[in-house]
């Protein structure tokens, strides 16, 4: 294949951005000089001109950072250099809404108007922002910055939020919580002027974790004692004793109490840890590469325990993640960290430095010959790459859409190996039951929701936060836990799971917060989202500013999903205008078709959990009669 | 002399031709469809399975030379104990499986699928939706008049074909085709996401400017008459095209020695475009700018001027 560019040159600052990310080229073939002595009949096609494309999204960042916008020059240098199609380049560009393929200004300020910040004001911020400074998208600051509406930047417990960031040589990334309009100003303002701080941010303990330094804790228990940068703080707080028990009882023992543990996925889809791992193990005579992934693409609208984890206490993080790789046999792990997480990307960078440092991680781990090395990823702004099967293609350089399953991950994932794909949250307990053993794990909780759980309480709630118990406890003491009802004190309703999750009602409380429980009234736990609405919510324009992003994270590659959730969106609007298409009752009906086809007929699970929460609250109240 | 003679550089082989392998004998898989058991080679999908009993699967972004997406789902099948329907093109058949393929769960998605292509594409040269429309009951109206579409301006960058993208239902074929299924060109991707996501070539940069060769195979697969031959983009404006009063003729490509079949098609003594059979074995119904579009010498009056 030969490759065709198209006219367009990259600039200096772009060929410079592409080349510290990529190195120098080397040969003819990836942009460099021609030597017709030395190189003149060698040719590096076919198969191999492929072989860089997992570099494209670091790529894409780097120029994203340095420039402030792609250009089709840079697409064409990015293309020359990894040896890919530009229009492939281009289409994978296209698909993250953090890059920009039209010219903007270098410095952006990205406002949260998600349904958690929709409760704290957040369209308060946006109208004043847009009296101030114009419409979102619109330069402003003699065109040297840009305000836009994001979706859920996953601050949540310290809403309304904003994130900024500033292009240039050395590029700035600053998030604001509790945002203001003038605060988002002068963020603005100070990426103009290039007074942004160069550190990203700092955990707001008291703010985020409400229970910091309680004796109850076990997975938080270190977030606010140990510093989150200090190796040492981590060992002293039984850090690392975890991985030495692991790499001492082999991977088949490993596994053994991780299945005996009950542990269940705790990103969403609640598959058992133990059984993904055991698929592992059992192929690992076969001589492939497996790879282990820590999914921290957390991106549910509600959803931030994650990065508190890896903010307040990364090395668990990296600890979870090489006792994974110890069970499973993967040398190389991926975490694939969503691009809006600038302070976690800080954090977890130094967390992999200090412990390739000191042995934890690299060719010899604790000196035992084991093999194993992480690499972090951003993702660029794109819900959809949270699905483990699009988060592979994310990685590997093409558009982040889902592949059918099967394949499932653990036969065919990242490269087409076999790979386990676990959430944070998932991986920082996996120290815990290896320290007390599978067996003892298993007997916290009830049933089949056992161990330990994070919660997001987030909304109309008296002190919002990440939330640990043991399984077992009802919603209702869970929200007396966070001090009750915000608001106006008057609760109208309860999202459980996030955008993909329910609605329960008031009368609802009572129910236990386990994988059963939820189940048994229609709900689900999801991603451990709690959100509270006060009564003077109209739930209406909540469930509008739902379909509205599933609208915006649809990857657009399956048709019942890319329709459904546009035709969901509209027929939305027509109830809320009192403007139906025959009767609100036909809408209805029309909607709840909808949901059934997407769910049964969509490929991954947006589209398959698209219209939930919307049948939820139709199951609950009649709000458009 | 003899040392003079020329030395071949393989060696040519003594002795009888050697046998070719007998083909390797695929298991056969025993599933259930529709109440009905079906046996087939191991690696077959539903849809092929379906097939063998004479079940017509609806299907759009399939085709059989190229690599199944299963994005449209128009093909989805309900599989016993799955929690979710199955998209038939590409889900291979397992021993045991029993499978529906008219149950209501299936009519409606499929139902579904049909009104929201139909109520955001232009649907009306795609040959296979009246029939499927028809056969699910698919209601695209219901949608309202102000129900958001596809539609937008017809490109015209080159002389050979047009590219209406208003009638495109985003099935990946012609990408798959100008990529790895067929050309290795590249000059087109999927860009952009959610009902934004189109075909598009680098910055949407016209044909012209692109890696296009103009093989014109992406038109050979493009269910929907998005891509389009221009000669028969104009007949259909000028309103004369006219599909009863066209001839189709077999024939084999005059060109190299690859010898691919083309199908002409002739309306009133002019050559109005020119397909390849999807089943010869060698070319798949792909042919190259010369076969696919190097007819015109054929209406040049060859007697030479007197």
């Amino acid at each position: 294949m030969d490759i065709h560019f198209t006219a367009d040159e990259p600039s200096v600052e772009e060929k410079a951005a592409v080349d510290q990310e990529l190195g120098s080229p080397e040969t003819p073939w990836d942009g460099g000089q021609r030597d017709v002595n030395s190189d003149g009949r060698v040719s590096f096609g076919g198969n191999y001109a492929g072989i860089h494309r997992h570099k494209l999204l670091p790529t894409l960042h780097a120029v994203q950072a340095r420039i402030g916008w792609i250009s089709p020059g840079a697409i064409n240098y990015v293309s020359l250099r990894l040896g890919l199609p530009p229009a492939e380049v281009y289409g994978v560009a296209s698909f993250y809404h953090l890059f920009s393929l039209t010219q903007r200004p270098p410095v952006v300020a990205h406002v949260c108007e998600d349904i958690a910040c929709m409760t704290r004001g957040s369209e308060e911020i946006c109208g004043k922002l847009e009296s101030k400074l114009g419409p979102a998208g619109k330069p402003c600051m003699s065109g040297k910055a840009t305000w836009l509406r994001s979706p859920c930047l996953g601050l949540c417990e310290r809403a309304p939020a904003a994130m900024a960031s500033a292009s240039g040589k050395s590029p700035r990334e600053r998030v604001l919580a509790p945002a203001t309009a003038d605060g988002v100003e002068k963020l603005l303002r100070d990426g103009v002027d290039g007074t942004l701080p160069a550190e990203a941010d700092e955990l707001n303990v008291k703010a985020s974790v409400p229970q910091a330094g309680s004796a109850n804790l076990v997975l938080l228990r270190r977030v606010g004692k140990a510093s989150g940068t200090s190796l040492d703080e981590y060992r002293k707080a039984d850090g690392y004793e975890a991985l030495r028990k692991a790499v001492e009882i082999g991977p088949e023992a490993v596994v053994r109490e991780v299945i005996d543990s009950k542990l269940l996925g705790r990103g969403g889809a609640a598959f058992p840890t133990g059984k993904k791992w055991e698929a592992l193990l059992n192929q690992r005579k076969q001589g492939r590469p497996h790879y282990v992934i820590c999914n921290a693409d957390e991106s549910e609208p509600g959803t931030f325990k994650d990065r508190v984890v890896m903010e307040g206490d990364p090395f668990a993080v990296i600890e979870g993640m090489t006792i994974a790789a110890v069970a499973t046999g993967a040398q190389k792990g991926y975490i694939y960290l969503r691009g809006e997480y600038p302070f976690a990307a800080e954090r977890l960078t130094h967390a992999i430095q200090e412990a390739r440092k000191t042995g934890l991680l690299g060719e010899n781990i604790l000196g035992r010959g084991l093999k194993f090395d992480i690499e972090l990823r951003r993702g660029a702004g794109a819900y959809i790459c949270g699905e483990e099967t699009a988060l592979f293609n994310s990685i590997e350089g093409y558009r982040g859409e889902p592949r059918n399953k099967p394949p499932f991950p653990t036969v065919a994932g990242l490269f087409r190996q076999p790979t386990s794909v676990n959430n944070v949250e998932t991986l920082v307990n996996v120290p815990e039951i290896i320290r007390m053993g599978g067996a003892a794990y298993a007997k916290i909780g009830t049933g089949n929701s056992v161990g330990y759980r994070l919660w997001c309480v987030c909304g109309h709630v008296t002190r919002p936060g990440v939330y640990e118990t043991p399984f077992g406890g009802t919603l209702r003491e869970l929200i007396q836990m966070a001090g009750g009802v915000a608001g106006n004190g008057r609760l109208q309703a309860v999202l459980l799971g996030g955008a993909a999750g329910a609605f329960v009602a008031p009368k609802e409380l009572d129910v236990p917060l386990t994988f059963e429980g939820t189940r048994a009234i229609g709900a689900t736990l999801g991603s451990g989202v709690v959100m509270l609405f006060d009564d003077s919510v109209d739930l209406r324009r909540i469930l509008l500013r739902i379909a509205e992003f599933f609208r915006d994270e649809t990857c657009g590659q399956c048709v019942p999903c890319r329709v459904g959730v546009v035709r969901q969106q509209e027929t939305l609007e027509r109830l809320i205008a009192r403007k139906p298409l025959g009767t609100a009752e036909t809408e209805v009906r029309m909607l709840r078709e909808m949901g059934q086809a997407m769910r049964d007929a969509s490929i991954c699970g947006l589209g398959q959990t698209a219209s939930s929460a919307l049948e939820s609250a139709l199951n609950r109240w009649s709000l458009f009669s | 002399m003899s040392d003079l003679a020329p030395k071949a550089l393989i060696p040519v082989p003594r002795g009888p031709v050697p046998e070719a392998p007998p083909p390797r004998k695929r298991a056969m898989v025993e599933l259930k469809i529709d109440g009905k058991t079906v046996s087939v080679p191991e690696g077959s999908t539903i849809l092929d399975a379906a097939r063998k009993l004479g079940i017509d699967t609806p299907t759009l972004c399939f085709l059989d030379t190229l690599t199944p997406v299963n994005v449209c789902r128009v093909c989805v099948v309900e599989l016993e104990g799955s929690r979710t329907l199955v998209p038939a093109c590409s889900r291979k058949a397992e021993p045991g499986m029993s499978i529906k393929t008219d149950s209501e769960r299936v009519r409606l998605s499929r139902r579904l699928v049909l009104e929201f292509l139909a109520s955001s594409v232009d649907v009306s040269t795609a040959p296979q939706f009246p029939g499927y429309s028809e056969r699910y009951g698919a209601d695209p109206e219901r949608f309202g008049a102000k129900a958001e579409t596809v539609k937008q301006p017809v490109k015209i960058d080159n002389d050979l074909y047009v590219r209406d993208y208003s009638k495109c239902i985003l099935c990946y074929k012609c990408v798959e085709a100008c990529g790895v299924d067929a050309q290795n060109t590249f000059a087109i991707a999927v860009a952009g996401r959610g009902f934004d996501a189109h075909i598009s070539t680098e910055f949407d940069t016209p044909l012209t400017n692109s890696a296009c060769v103009y093989c014109g195979n992406c038109i050979g697969v493009c269910p929907t008459g998005a891509l389009m031959f221009k000669s028969e983009y104009e007949m259909r404006q000028a309103g004369t095209w006219n599909e009863s009063r066209q001839t189709q003729t077999d024939t084999i490509c005059p060109y190299c020695g690859v010898g691919c079949d083309l199908t002409v098609h002739e309306q009133e003594g002019k050559i109005v475009k020119i397909t390849s059979p999807l089943d010869h074995s060698v070319t798949h119904g792909n042919l190259c700018i010369k076969g696919r579009f190097g007819y015109r010498f054929v209406e040049v009056n060859s007697k030479p001027k007197k």
